[in-house]
């Protein structure tokens, strides 16, 4: 497991450059624009809706946490489809590691990709007084949570995509607009009912709130709800994509 | 899809010679062919209508609750964005048919090495795919406007305006895209795109007035031609006509010609290596 982790750091290594724009620069830019320059007319006109905290406040959160689930849809998709195809998942299953293992191993690169895009853009937070230093670690934690939650149900669904158009499609048509209608950039509260009750559901509208609860420091215990649904998407995803990997890898 | 429209005799096929086909009939025959690959699915259209219908719902009105009006502005905040909206795409649309596809043209499938021997000169092949990215840009920017009407954003009549003004965004940003892509020395590269691409989007007023910056600043921001093509498409969609319109479109006819320059420039010795 750990070389299977080894080996996606290595790869790293040499393609980190790339992705340091749509991982870290991405969000950054979106905080400046929407935070900064969007939020320059919300606040002028100071909404009930955000009670209370700038716009850019109430923004920053949702924005970190809908970047982890990007970060971790884009490295739990493609790559493992590839790998699973004709790439370095073929090359290991002649050796001794079980299928189970190469999941686990590219898993934890996966979060290890979450952990640091999201350190860098929570640490711009709170140098720009987004949240408090003492809630920036919970923030984090937050945003991993939700890598978590969809980079494992994604590398299940991955494994086994052979079309690798597919991937496109679902990011565009799925992953797109839950990102949108996370509530990331405004309260869900807004939306025609029907809509709302289907946007409140998807995970990410969760671990949004979630997020901004323990950035703005307002958590409830309807956050532990949250965390807890975070969790069992990750557990549901991980024995998923066991088996997922086992048939793919041993077919 | 078994039998394809024929737009124009190919030049091989047609009743004149190759050789002495004019250059239009020479670049229209890479255009069809352009567009013959698109034929077998519509879904790069609808793909790229998806982005800026999601941003026009949720920025327009999901954030436009948040910010009530624009100052200087008496219309809904999704009325502001549209057209703003509508340029962006107009020029990624045409951006991303001179980059990526002229770049998966040139690395992967290797396209022109098949076309070079041919008659069509470089000069051809760049305007022809200048002209199929405008085609793409019209194709999309029609289809947004439908969208835009159909959630009844229209304003004023001047909205119509934005279809003669996404050929113009359109030609500036295939040409610019063009441009550019003879500089990408390989497909990581493309990523440098995307981090002039998104700030241009983010910061060129799409989603806010000029008066938002502060004036030192304000001059950084004029300068993008993203800027100039949401001028030029926004004021006389708000039914407003002021002089900055006239001039956003003179500034894309000098920043076409220059960037067209560059392109067609460049591109011999990036499609003789």
């Amino acid at each position: 497991m750990v070389h299977t982790f080894e080996y996606w750091l290595l790869r790293y290594r040499r393609t980190w450059r790339a992705t340091v724009v749509i991982s870290v620069a991405n969000p950054l830019l979106f905080l400046v624009g929407f935070g900064a320059g969007l939020g320059r007319l919300v606040d002028q006109h100071a909404p009930a809706q955000l009670s209370g905290t700038t716009y850019a406040a109430f923004f920053a959160p949702g924005l970190l946490c809908a970047a982890a689930m990007q970060t971790a849809f884009l490295e739990s998709s493609g790559p493992v489809t590839y790998a699973a195809i004709d790439g370095s998942y073929r090359d290991a299953t002649p050796t001794p590691l079980e299928p189970p293992q190469i999941m686990a191993g590219h898993q934890m690169f996966v979060i290890f990709r979450v952990l640091t895009s999201s350190a860098a853009f929570v640490v711009v937070m709170t140098a720009f007084g987004l949240t408090s230093p003492r809630a920036a670690p919970a923030v984090l934690g937050g945003a991993v949570l939700t890598g978590m939650a969809f980079a494992a149900p994604v590398a299940a669904w991955a494994v086994g995509v052979r079309r690798t158009a597919r991937l496109t499609t679902v990011f565009r048509m799925i992953v797109m607009p839950m990102y949108m209608f996370s509530g990331a950039f405004f309260a869900l509260a807004k939306l025609p009912t029907a809509v709302r009750i289907v946007a409140e559901t998807l995970p990410l509208a969760q671990a949004v709130i979630l997020c901004r609860d323990l950035s703005l420091e307002t958590v409830s215990a309807a956050d532990a709800a949250r965390a807890g649904y975070l969790f069992a998407l990750t557990a549901v995803g991980l024995l998923w994509a066991r088996r997922a990997y086992t048939g793919r890898l041993h077919a | 899809m078994t039998t394809l429209p024929t737009l124009i005799d190919s030049p091989s096929a047609g009743p004149v010679p190759a050789d002495q086909a004019g250059p239009v009939r020479r670049v229209l025959s890479l255009v069809e062919r352009n567009f013959m690959i698109y034929r077998r699915s519509l879904t790069p259209v609808v793909f790229g209508l998806v982005e800026p219908v999601l941003y026009l719902l949720t920025i327009g009105y999901g954030v436009g609750s948040l910010v009530g009006s624009v100052p200087g502005v008496d219309t809904r905040y999704a009325a502001y964005v549209a057209p703003a909206i509508l340029a962006t795409t107009a020029m990624n649309t045409a951006v991303s048919h001179t980059i990526f596809g002229v770049f998966t043209r040139v690395k992967k499938d290797h396209t022109y090495e098949a076309i070079v021997p041919t008659p069509l000169s470089v000069t051809d092949i760049a305007y022809a795919e200048v002209t199929s990215a405008v085609i793409n840009a019209l194709i999309t920017s029609v289809g947004f406007l439908a969208a835009l009407a159909a959630l009844g954003l229209v304003v004023s009549p001047g909205v119509l305006l934005a279809v003669p003004a996404s050929v113009l965004v359109g030609v500036a940003f295939g040409a610019a895209g063009l441009a550019a892509t003879t500089y990408l020395r390989d497909f990581a590269d493309l990523q440098l795109v995307q981090l002039v691409m998104l700030p241009m989007f983010l910061f060129a007023t799409t989603f806010y007035p000029l008066t938002v910056y502060p004036r030192p600043l304000q001059p950084f921001i004029e300068v993008l031609p993203l800027y100039q093509s949401i001028e030029l498409i926004r004021e006389p969609a708000l039914g407003r006509f002021p002089a900055t319109v006239p001039v956003a479109a003179g500034y894309l006819i000098v920043f076409s010609w220059l960037a067209l320059r560059i392109a067609i420039r460049r591109m011999g010795p990036m499609l003789a290596r």
